[in-house]
């Protein structure tokens, strides 16, 4: 870290001077209690698959992402086998790719490789977001710092919500079932108001998720498994009709 | 034969690092063809809203209820946007409705 070299890259770099590990825990913290929360309401869906609060605790530590974990504790609960989990996770977190390339345009060249084997460990949305709004190059300690601040929320908050699911009677834990497909819809649904295209992507996929639950083949199959291949054909379809821009701005979401 | 949690948490962990750690290290640079920037535009979306209907029809313990969580959450996301209102609506639309259901 403390080389000649790295220390001419930044200084030609000022702006990103102010993102110190300080700004970092500063930056994590909104996103610390944003992440208890949501995480709570994957945490009930990780009670009811049959997961300890320890077993959703490392869930969350390791994977960091609300679509691709609760994808894979539906084909859990399904008894998937791990070929077609590890598909499913690939198609959810798809969106990370974009990030990645994005985000590999910021690092300084002065800045060891092993940063972005770290970094790219916390990738999430909101880490994204800090990272692409950074002037400048990345800073690596400002990252950590965010990181290490944010992802507790996230873990202790499935936590928590396995605990939840388990101690609370019936009826409040039925209600709360419902958390995790409301947090969902808060995500999906309001980008539509800017990008019709996306709310027309969503209203067909409740469409034809509807009819192929009750669709010959397809109501025979999983799930889990009618989730992966119809998010590959819809995705596939509405990215031959509506094809976004080349310059158009990158997904934050 | 019932596939361990343990395993299930690896194998996510795996994949998931992987997509975020290939690029960043191997590809460095923006995608640039256009069918896969369209595909990964709208693969979030899709896959979300496919887990969320029928799916939560199933979540409560009347399919009604969970039809009734569903549009409420969508009117609700539409017009206030804020993630945590829209979940504490569904939840407390639930609650009541099984109180008195």
């Amino acid at each position: 870290m403390d080389n000649k070299e790295l220390r001419q890259t930044e200084s030609k770099r000022e702006p990103g001077a102010a993102w110190t590990p300080a700004k970092g825990v500063r930056d994590g913290f909104p996103v610390f209690l944003g992440y208890f929360a949501v995480a709570f309401s994957l945490g009930i869906a990780a009670g009811n698959a049959g997961f300890t609060p320890f077993q959703g605790f490392i869930m969350s530590l390791t994977s960091l992402s609300s679509s691709g974990q609760y994808a894979g504790l539906m084909l859990f609960s399904e008894n998937a086998g791990y070929i077609e989990l590890a598909l499913m996770i690939l198609v959810a977190n798809a969106r990370y790719i974009l990030m990645s390339c994005a985000l590999s345009q910021r690092f300084s060249p002065a800045t060891p490789f092993i940063h972005r084997l770290l970094i790219a460990f916390g990738l999430t949305d909101e880490m994204f977001g800090l990272g692409i709004t950074t002037p400048g190059y990345l800073r690596p300690a400002y990252m950590y710092a965010a990181l290490c601040t944010m992802a507790p929320g996230w873990a202790l908050g499935t936590a928590f919500g396995v605990i939840a699911g388990n101690i609370l009677p019936d009826i409040f834990s039925q209600a709360m079932n419902v958390a995790i497909f409301a947090m969902f819809l808060a995500i999906i649904i309001p980008p539509g108001k800017k990008d019709r295209r996306i709310l027309l992507s969503v209203i067909i996929s409740f469409a034809v998720g509807f009819a192929a639950a009750y669709a010959p083949v397809l109501s025979g199959m999983s799930s889990g498994t009618r989730v992966l291949i119809l998010t590959i054909i819809i995705s596939s379809v509405t990215a031959i009709v509506f094809p976004v821009k080349e310059d158009s701005e990158q997904i934050d979401g | 034969m019932r596939p361990s949690v343990f395993g299930y948490i690896f194998v996510m962990f795996a994949v998931t690092y992987a997509i975020r750690v290939l690029p960043i290290t191997l590809l460095r640079k923006p995608i640039t063809n256009r069918f896969i920037k369209s595909f990964l535009y709208y693969v979030p979306y899709v896959t979300l809203a496919l887990m969320t209907f029928p799916a939560i029809l199933d979540a409560t313990s009347s399919p009604v209820f969970g039809l009734v969580a569903f549009v409420a959450g969508i009117l609700v996301a539409w017009f206030n946007g804020n993630l945590f209102i829209t979940e504490i609506c569904c939840c407390l639309i639930v609650l009541v409705l099984s109180f008195f259901g």
